[in-house]
């Protein structure tokens, strides 16, 4: 999976470079997010604006990456989505459980 | 075939490579709906998106992961209706016991049907010759 990452004042910020983030490849970002909280960092922003499509195990893992943080006592929200994949999270209530903004810069002055 | 029927008959390796594939000519085939009044890109997602679900299901629950056995799509798509079976050869499952998701605890699965039944008319699994059959529609008109 092709994932990009940038730290920025103390938040990792990771970049889906993928068109798709599904049940092919969604583990990997788990792994990703796993990884990160268990090497110490507390706060991660993904970015979406490539994924144009998400399906359950991609919301899934990025359930997975929210308890992670909760558990690690850090934070984990989400940066531009395109408009299909937001309506996924609506679809399944997750909007309510991320914090979601519009862009990566947005996203950073609010951790 | 009635005029203006789409059918697609196609069969793939039982492994999650393949579900762009599938997934995309669903897509595609949605975008050459030309009567169809809805959002078009929205459905073309949601087809996408149901066959994406329908063949996780088969490859992982169904097929048990197996990757030498293969997943049957059968797509049938007409300006009333659009017809969605995926086949698979494994031991199966009751579709009727899979709960909706709890939407106040936070489960990393368990939305995949929930995503289908949102989306589609009428979902039914059973079992048919040697295997399964997820059989889902969705009217168009």
């Amino acid at each position: 999976m092709n994932l990009k990452t940038e730290e920025k004042n103390g938040i990792l910020i990771i970049f889906v470079k993928e068109e798709r983030l599904d049940a092919h490849n969604s583990n990997d970002l788990k792994i990703t997010m796993q990884d990160q909280f268990a090497s110490g960092k507390k706060n991660l922003l993904v970015d979406l604006n490539d994924v144009r499509f998400i399906d359950s195990s991609g919301l899934g893992a990025l359930v997975s990456g929210f308890k992670n943080a909760i558990s690690h006592q850090g934070s984990l929200k989400l940066a531009s989505l395109q408009p299909q994949v937001k309506s996924m999270f609506e679809l399944t209530r997750l909007h309510r459980v991320f914090e979601i903004f519009g862009t990566t810069a947005e996203a950073l002055d609010n951790f | 075939m009635e005029k203006n029927e789409i059918e697609v008959d196609i069969k793939v390796p039982n492994q999650t490579r393949y579900l762009s594939l599938i997934g995309k000519i669903g897509e595609d085939i949605a975008k050459e709906l030309d009567r169809y009044n809805g959002d078009r890109d929205m459905l073309a997602y949601h087809i996408n998106l149901v066959l994406t679900e329908a063949m996780v299901n088969a490859i992982k629950h169904a097929n048990a992961g197996d990757p030498e056995k293969m997943v049957h799509v059968y797509i049938n798509i007409s300006d009333l209706e659009l017809l969605i079976r995926v086949f698979d050869d494994g031991q199966g499952f009751d579709i009727n016991t899979i709960p909706p998701p709890d939407f106040n605890t936070l489960e990393d699965r368990g939305r995949g049907i929930y995503i289908i039944r949102s989306l589609m008319d009428s979902v039914k699994y059973e079992r048919v010759n040697d295997g399964n059959m997820l059989e889902m529609t969705k009217r168009l008109c």
